[in-house]
This record gives structure tokens, C-alpha cells and sequence, in this order.
């Protein structure tokens, strides 16, 4: 473990949490130690995170990684909500939601497509399953067409894909990754940090319990086999100098809007992750090969969030002082008057 | 010719939906109000965009009753799809001002007919061909004019006031209500005994507001700074002017930046949700809903009330169940909202009875929601949300804002990052919490609505949970001595009366009525749930009290009944209305008088 201290001052260990209450092996509790990885490296300052999630196994884990930010377990499907509203109140904090596929793509849906309409500035992380792990296994919303269940049950119903209906309403970041594949969590975590806008983040993460047998294309075996990236993801965070030794022609640099950089290494064909046709048809592409695509799909670091679409100040809302917030004596009674 | 009644008639307009009616009638109601007359106005609409029957109630009293009448004195007839239907509700010797093309062959004999080519007048008259149809019905208010004798500076000032903000539209339609007044004069001589005469007094710094935007007003001056809702009737308005009042008074003028953030959500569980978040992050939080909104947000609100997060959620009444008469008032969701979400919940629910309550309590809610940490329900209704009331000038507030036991980052070092979210250290079931981005390692904590222990850590532990749900009992406890306390009118009067809400016009005037018929009853008004221990004792002090209220099982009088000493609850009687009419006066005085008949 390192002691180093990052740019905020603090060791790795300040961004662990409580120990954490899923199954061991679960693809959860590696995405928790890439969030830890990711927030100490980008430096996070724990108090101006606020973990944001919904319900189910993904939902806990928010207690597992900063314990010292604070964190907000709501109801099932509305994190994006109380996210907004959260967001709203404080331009300052850093809004990092944690959900899953049920959450998602089931009871959450609704929430879900809004949050991104609005461009709404958070993380949006999807631990992607495919199952319902804490009511014992039920087929999820994200479950393939054919997958089969634990005890033998088939999904006869055409999944919904989390990252293909963010980009058909034109979400600002799009990515999807395996939770066993931390070289690319990492810096795909921090690039959603430092994006200003809705970040989807779909993460594949096999549910040991329920979900990881022959038959499940969420299990770490399926998964290992069929991952195809569509490019090595860099991130290079604004504090640091840009330094890519890489050919020419070879990568691609997307600046963010705080001045950091993703740097995506050409691997096969190329995929410009600017062009939203083109991030729609790799999926596509890949789920008529039986692939897992992965990796940036998709960022437009132009559009406005939804703060500065509604021209709300930087400095917090909950912060303005009585004085700006009441009307004066004589705005009051003037206006009164007008009701005479 | 009988003799004159003066200052004491209710003009029923009978119009379709969607003809640009309304403006004529609020017309007409200004006009009046001018005059130094009070004034109270009644909408009765349909759920409909254009072409439904609805009507206008404009009642007049000496006294300012704001009751709605249960009788018509004068009907103002322009809708043929109901015009033997309204004909039946004026009362014998009224008047009747009628499209002239509406047939009175045997039709009643005891009522006075001013026939009126309306439609045409404006064929011939209104020269303005895309607002014809709108300025027709400036027309009948011009007839009433001349019939009741409104003097033309009061209509002028009438037509003014009601497009202040549009003054171009002043001249044509001050043009069309003179082609009404004309004819009047022109082709009637005066048969019915009604007229208008100014008063001295009777107004005199009093205003015409209706309750939403009160309550709109309430908000604004509470410190709102985070406003999510989704459109629904009768609750939609209390938002609307919050945009508008907000594009007013809350634009940094230097930066154009918005000191408020108000969002129209995709439905009534994200509406909620979102305030929810911005009331745990420290803002001042509104919803408003009606209907079925309501119970979509049951389940945010058990989140709210057990995770302890401030945040005031407006229901304005409608009547239902399920969709119900969307346009229609009632007070039936007290006992719903009051527990409202599963498990053992029990929320601070705060009934304004007046326009100026509404603004009051509309304000003073953010304070009690910050106060206590827990959702603060401000329950109106469409009656008092969306009709215009006469009410004394609002007061400006004169305590400054309570933003509860929040804790800074120089408490925290204080207290050597001592704390514990859900720790009870002053025994009043109310504890100290910390916003996100207080810089002190210690503030953080992880706010859930699964079982919690002091320390906000996850627990199922039997003990925890049960210390914590009585602590909760406890917060509200101490919430109960602080909140509105009911208001008594007492003259040791043998028997009562309790009701809140928009009930309370019927019962002043129900309560002269009584009076004047030689049977004084005493009145107290509840304002807030959980109730006062007054309630109690008020019953105590009267041998029958009875308990008035909109809904159709009681439920006003069941919370009173849980919440007396079992000597009391006899004496306790109901008298409910339900038909999504606001109650008249004589709902209350006929089943009083008797019941009272009947021996105890």
C-alpha cells in the first residue's frame, strides 16, 4: 500500500472505506478499489465528494470506498434525483453515483434518460451484472437474449443496453468497461470525474453468487473471452504535463473541461470517440460478433451542463445569505401593492 | 318592485371553457372591489382546454363573506349545453341576463329575463376579428354593469388592473364592455331589485390574492432555493408564479445568474427526489403536488422523514381517489399525508385556513423543516390555492431565518470532530448534522434509508432500531409543542366547532348565522398535525363539538378522536361535505341544527 501523499495531501488509505459486506470474488468490490485508486490519484478532496447511489448490492458500495465524504443511500432507481437536486445545491461538490443494472435499466429507467437529457454534471457508474443479487438472482433488465440462469431459467427478452440508449439521447460521456479490467477502469473513472456533464459509465462486474456459471455472458469467464477495447485509455490529469511517447497518428488526446487529457492508443481499426454514429455502431458491431466493447465510446466536451444551462452561480446555493434570499421592505411592500 | 338589495347578491356566470371568460369575470371582480365592496370569487372549471361548461361564482356580502353561496341571485347565461340546468339554480325573484337566442318558452316565471343578442353584438360591434371571441364575453360584463350599476371609472379601473402588464389590451376591451353597458341603457328599464352602491370601510387595506400565489410568495420569502415539481391541477400555479416571481427578485442583476434553481421534473418521484437532494445538501427545498403526485411521493417522503432530511412538500387538495374530479377541491388526503409512506411514519403537516396562512406558513415552513429535519407537508387546497381571496396586506417577517442544528467546520474542530449524526445530546430528539463540503474530516457520513445506528453505520440491530424510532417520536414530540397552535374564538358557548383549511369560510359565516338564530357556538381552528394538547382541552370546555370538514369519512374528527381521553370522544360529532363544491355555510348550519335536535 502506498504512503505517498497525492496532490490533496493524503495517502491511499484515506479513500478506503468501511470493509465491505458483498460476496467475496464480487466484481463490485474491484470497481471499489478502482474508485479508491482513481479519487487518490486524481486527488479528490473527500469532503467535496458526495457518493450518491440507489438500491441493491451496487448501491452499498458507496460505504466501502472515502468514508470520510458523505454519502447518500436513497430508494430504489432515484439516485439520479437526489443527485440532481444535491448538484444543484452545491455547484462545488463532486457527484460520483453509484447504481446497477436493476437500479438502471429496470425501476430507474425513467430517472436514468432525464439525469443525461439534462446533462446533469456527475458520475454515473453502472455496476453491471445482469442479475438481482440481493433478492437472489432474478434476471436483470441488461441480461443478454439466450443468457441463462443459475438454475437453468432463460432470458427470453432483448436486453437493454445502458450505453446504447445513453447515446441515442446524446449523453455527453459514454464508456463502458470490465471490472476485472483495471488498467482501464482507472483512468476511465477519472476521465468521467473530470468530464463536466453526465458521465455513463457502464462497468461489467460478474455477480460470483448468481450470475457467474456457464451460460451467463456476465460472468468473468464470458467476459475475458469476448472483451474487445477500442482503444488503451489514458488519463492524464490537468495537474500533470502532458507526455504521450506514442507514433504519430496512433493516439488520440481529448481534452476536458478542467484541462485534463484521456489519451487513446489505436488498437485494430480506429474509433474516433467524438463521433456518436460511429461509437452507435461499434456497439452494434459488436454485439452482432458476440463481443464486449469497451473502453470511451463516446465524449462531446462542448455541450453545456445542466447548471450552467439554467445560469446557476458557482458559489452554493445553500450558501446565499437571508439578505439575497428575502425580498427588501420595500420590494415587499410595493409588490403587495400590486395585488390591491 | 320589491325593495332594493344592496351590496348582497351572487352573480353566477355561466360561460365554456377556454372563450377567454375568466379575464371577463376577474374584470367584472376588480370592478367591484373598486367600489369598495367585498368580494368572493369562486372558479368552478372542468378539466378541459376548450369548450366544457364552467362557471363563475362572484358573491357579494356586506360583511365579506368568502364562503361560496349556495344560491344565485343573478345568472349570467351564455352557455346553451347548460342553460336549463343553470336556470333552475337562481333563486326565486333573481335576475337573468341570457343570450337572446336561448329559448324561454316554458321556462320559470319567477325569475326576470334581460334578453341579450350577444353573439350578435360582437358579430356587429367588435371590429377585432382574431379577439372576438374573447371580447364577447366583455360584453356581459358591460350589461352587469348597467344592471347592478357599477359606475364606468370602477370598470375602467377593472379592465386596467387586469392587464397591468399588458397595457395595450386596456382600449378594445374597455371598447367591448361599453357595447354591454350601452345596450343596457339603451333597451332595459331596471325590473330586478339588485344593485351596487360603494362603501366606506369595507375593503380598506385589504387585497385580492389567491392562495398559491401566496404561498408562492411564502416560499420565496422562506429562502427557497431549490424548487422541483411536475405540472398537475391544482398545484401547478403555486409553481408557476414562483418562475415568475423568481425571474423577478432572484436574478443577480450584475451576472444574470440565478439565485434560485427551479425544475420541472419528469414526474412527481423525481420532483420530490431532487428536493430531497438539495434538502440534505443544505438548501431550502419545495416540491408542490396534487392528486396522485401525492402518492407518488409517499415513498421519498418515508426516505426523507427516516433519514432526517429537510424538505417542504406542498399538497394542494384535489378531490379524488385516483384521478378523481382533478378540478375540484377537498380536504381528503389529511390522514393520507399525515402517515404518509410505509412503516411507522408520522410527518409535521401544517393547514393554512386563509391566503395570508398560506404565505405565512408557506415561509415559515422551511424553518420548521430545517428545524426539525424532516419533510414539512403545507396542505392547501384547490379552493384556497387557485381562487382569489381577500385578504389584509401580507406582513413582512420579522424573525430571520432558522436554519437549524447544522454544524460548521469551526464547530466540528470545537468539538474535536466529536459528533455523531444521530446522536440525541440536547433530548429533544433533534440532532446535529453536517452538510457535504464542510472541510473537517469528521463530517462526513452516509445518510440511508436502511436501518442506521447514532453513528449513521448500517445496522439491522433490534435495540438500535427501536432507540432510534423512538427518538424519532421524540422529535416529533418537541415539533408539536412548537408548530401553529390551533386558534380558539370562545364565549363559553356549550357547543363547538373545529375545522382548518379553506373550511374556515363557511364556518365564520355559519357561525353568524347560528348567532343571529339565538345559537352561539364556539370555534377552534386546527393548524398544524401532530395536534395540540389545546384540542383536548377546548372539547373539554363544550358539551358537543363538532368537527366540519371536506371529506367524505371523518378524518379530521377520527385523528381528534385517537388523540382525546376516552371521557372526551362522546361529546365529538362530524359533519362532513364531499361533493368537490366548497362547502357553503349552510353545510354546516342545517346538519347542526340537527343533529342537535337529537337528544345526546
Amino acid at each position: 500500500m502506498s504512503t505517498a501523499l497525492n496532490r490533496a495531501g493524503l495517502a491511499r488509505d484515506a479513500y478506503k472505506g468501511a470493509a465491505t459486506t458483498l460476496c467475496a470474488g464480487c466484481g463490485h468490490n474491484s470497481i471499489t478499489n478502482h474508485m479508491v485508486k482513481a479519487l487518490y490519484e486524481l486527488g479528490v478532496e473527500p469532503h467535496l465528494l458526495a457518493k450518491m447511489s440507489g438500491i441493491g448490492c451496487s448501491s452499498k458500495t458507496p460505504a466501502y470506498f472515502v468514508e470520510t465524504a458523505h454519502g447518500f443511500n436513497g430508494v430504489h432507481g432515484r439516485m439520479p434525483s437526489l443527485t440532481t437536486g444535491a448538484h444543484l445545491a452545491n455547484r462545488q461538490l463532486i457527484m460520483l453515483g453509484v447504481s446497477g443494472d436493476g437500479d438502471t435499466a429496470s425501476i430507474g429507467l425513467g430517472q436514468f434518460l432525464h439525469m443525461i437529457r439534462r446533462n446533469v454534471d456527475c458520475t454515473y457508474i453502472i455496476e453491471d451484472n445482469g442479475t438481482y443479487g440481493l433478492t437472489k438472482g432474478q434476471f436483470s433488465a441488461t441480461a443478454d437474449l439466450g443468457s441463462v440462469q443459475k438454475k437453468g431459467a432463460v432470458n427470453t427478452f432483448q436486453p437493454i443496453d445502458p450505453c446504447a440508449v445513453a447515446l441515442a439521447l446524446g449523453c455527453s460521456f459514454v464508456a463502458r468497461s470490465f471490472s476485472g479490467d483495471g488498467k482501464q477502469v482507472v483512468p476511465l473513472i477519472k476521465a468521467a470525474i473530470a468530464h463536466r456533464g453526465t458521465a455513463i459509465l457502464d462497468i461489467i462486474s460478474p455477480c460470483v453468487t448468481f450470475n457467474d456459471h456457464d451460460g451467463s455472458t456476465k460472468s468473468y469467464s464470458w467476459v475475458k473471452d469476448h472483451e474487445e477495447s477500442i482503444a488503451d485509455v489514458s488519463f492524464i490529469p490537468f495537474f500533470e504535463e502532458v507526455h504521450v511517447d506514442y507514433e504519430p497518428g496512433t493516439v488520440r488526446d481529448v481534452q476536458l473541461h478542467d484541462g485534463s487529457h484521456i489519451v487513446l492508443k489505436k488498437l485494430g481499426e480506429d474509433h474516433d470517440p467524438t463521433d456518436r454514429q460511429a461509437a452507435i455502431k461499434v456497439i452494434e458491431e459488436g454485439r452482432a460478433e458476440g463481443h464486449l466493447v469497451t473502453g470511451l465510446l463516446y465524449v462531446d466536451t462542448k455541450m453545456d451542463d445542466f447548471a450552467t444551462t439554467e445560469h446557476i452561480p458557482q458559489r452554493p446555493l445553500k450558501d446565499l445569505s437571508q439578505d439575497e434570499l428575502r425580498l427588501s421592505r420595500d420590494q415587499f411592500s410595493q409588490f403587495m401593492s400590486e395585488f390591491a | 318592485m320589491t325593495e332594493p338589495i344592496v351590496n348582497d347578491l351572487t352573480i353566477q356566470a355561466a360561460t365554456v371553457n377556454g372563450s377567454g371568460s375568466q379575464t371577463a369575470n376577474l374584470v367584472l371582480t376588480r370592478a367591484i372591489f373598486h367600489m369598495g365592496i367585498p368580494v368572493a370569487p369562486k372558479n368552478v372549471f372542468p378539466s378541459n382546454i376548450e369548450g366544457l361548461p364552467t362557471w363563475y361564482q362572484l358573491r357579494i356580502t356586506p360583511e365579506g363573506h368568502m364562503a361560496r353561496s349556495d344560491k344565485v341571485d343573478i345568472l349570467v347565461a351564455f352557455n346553451v349545453a347548460t342553460w336549463r340546468e343553470d336556470l333552475k339554480t337562481v333563486r326565486p325573484g333573481g335576475a337573468v341576463i341570457h343570450e337572446e337566442a336561448f329559448s324561454t318558452a316554458e321556462a320559470r316565471t319567477d325569475v326576470t329575463y334581460y334578453a341579450v343578442p350577444f353573439a350578435k353584438l360582437a358579430k356587429s360591434k367588435i371590429q377585432n376579428d382574431t379577439l372576438r371571441k374573447q371580447l364577447a364575453n366583455m360584453i356581459y360584463v358591460g350589461v352587469v354593469a348597467g344592471l347592478l350599476g357599477i359606475p364606468w371609472e370602477a370598470v375602467e379601473h377593472g379592465v386596467r388592473r387586469q392587464f397591468l402588464t399588458k397595457p395595450k389590451a386596456v382600449p378594445v376591451n374597455l371598447d367591448a364592455i361599453k357595447v354591454g353597458y350601452d345596450y343596457w341603457q339603451d333597451n332595459f328599464s331596471k325590473q330586478d331589485p339588485y344593485r351596487l352602491e360603494p362603501m366606506q370601510g369595507a375593503v380598506e387595506g385589504k387585497v385580492l390574492v389567491e392562495g398559491n400565489q401566496a404561498a408562492a410568495l411564502g416560499a420565496l420569502m422562506g429562502g427557497v432555493t431549490v424548487v422541483a415539481w411536475y405540472p398537475i391541477t391544482p398545484s401547478s400555479s403555486l409553481c408557476e408564479y414562483l418562475v415568475a416571481y423568481a425571474d423577478r427578485f432572484r436574478v443577480d442583476t450584475a451576472t444574470g445568474e440565478k439565485l434560485i434553481s427551479v425544475v420541472q421534473a419528469e414526474d412527481e418521484l423525481a420532483a420530490v427526489g431532487m428536493a430531497i437532494g438539495a434538502g440534505w445538501a443544505g438548501a431550502r427545498a419545495m416540491t408542490s403536488t396534487s392528486g396522485p403526485g401525492i402518492s407518488l411521493m409517499a415513498e421519498f417522503s418515508g426516505l426523507a422523514y427516516y433519514a432526517e432530511v429537510p424538505v417542504v412538500i406542498f399538497d394542494i387538495q384535489r378531490i379524488g381517489p385516483s384521478t378523481g374530479l382533478p378540478t375540484r377541491t377537498s380536504q381528503a388526503d389529511l390522514g393520507f399525508v399525515y402517515t404518509l409512506s410505509h412503516g411507522d411514519t408520522k410527518h409535521v403537516v401544517l393547514l393554512p385556513g386563509t391566503v395570508e396562512e398560506c404565505y405565512e406558513l408557506a415561509r415559515d415552513a422551511f424553518d420548521y423543516a430545517d428545524r426539525f429535519q424532516t419533510p414539512v407537508f403545507v396542505l392547501s387546497d384547490l379552493d384556497l390555492g387557485m381562487n382569489l381571496w381577500m385578504t389584509p396586506e401580507f406582513k413582512y417577517p420579522d424573525k430571520p431565518l432558522d436554519r437549524g442544528k447544522v454544524l460548521s467546520k469551526d464547530d466540528l474542530e470545537r468539538l474535536a470532530g466529536e459528533w455523531a449524526r444521530y446522536r440525541d445530546v440536547d433530548g429533544d430528539g433533534v440532532t446535529y448534522r453536517t452538510l457535504p463540503g464542510t472541510d473537517h474530516p469528521a463530517a462526513g457520513y452516509f445518510t440511508r434509508g436502511s436501518g442506521h445506528d447514532e453513528m449513521a453505520r448500517y445496522t439491522e440491530g433490534a435495540d438500535a432500531y427501536a432507540r432510534n424510532m423512538d427518538r424519532l417520536s421524540r422529535k416529533l414530540e418537541t415539533a408539536r409543542h412548537v408548530l401553529p397552535a390551533p386558534l380558539a374564538d370562545e364565549a363559553g358557548a356549550p357547543i363547538a366547532l373545529i375545522a382548518f383549511g379553506s373550511t374556515h369560510a363557511a364556518v365564520v359565516e355559519a357561525r353568524e348565522t347560528l348567532a343571529a338564530s339565538g345559537k352561539p357556538v364556539d370555534y377552534l381552528r386546527i393548524r398544524a398535525l401532530p395536534l395540540s394538547d389545546d384540542v383536548a382541552e377546548f372539547v373539554r370546555r363544550h358539551d358537543h363539538v363538532y368537527v366540519v370538514e371536506q371529506n367524505r369519512d371523518g378524518q379530521l374528527f377520527d385523528l381528534i378522536r385517537l388523540a382525546l381521553p376516552a371521557e372526551l370522544v362522546g361529546r365529538l360529532r362530524s359533519i362532513r361535505h364531499y361533493n368537490g363544491q366548497p362547502i357553503p355555510a349552510v353545510a354546516i348550519t342545517e346538519p347542526l341544527m340537527q343533529l342537535e335536535a337529537v337528544p345526546a
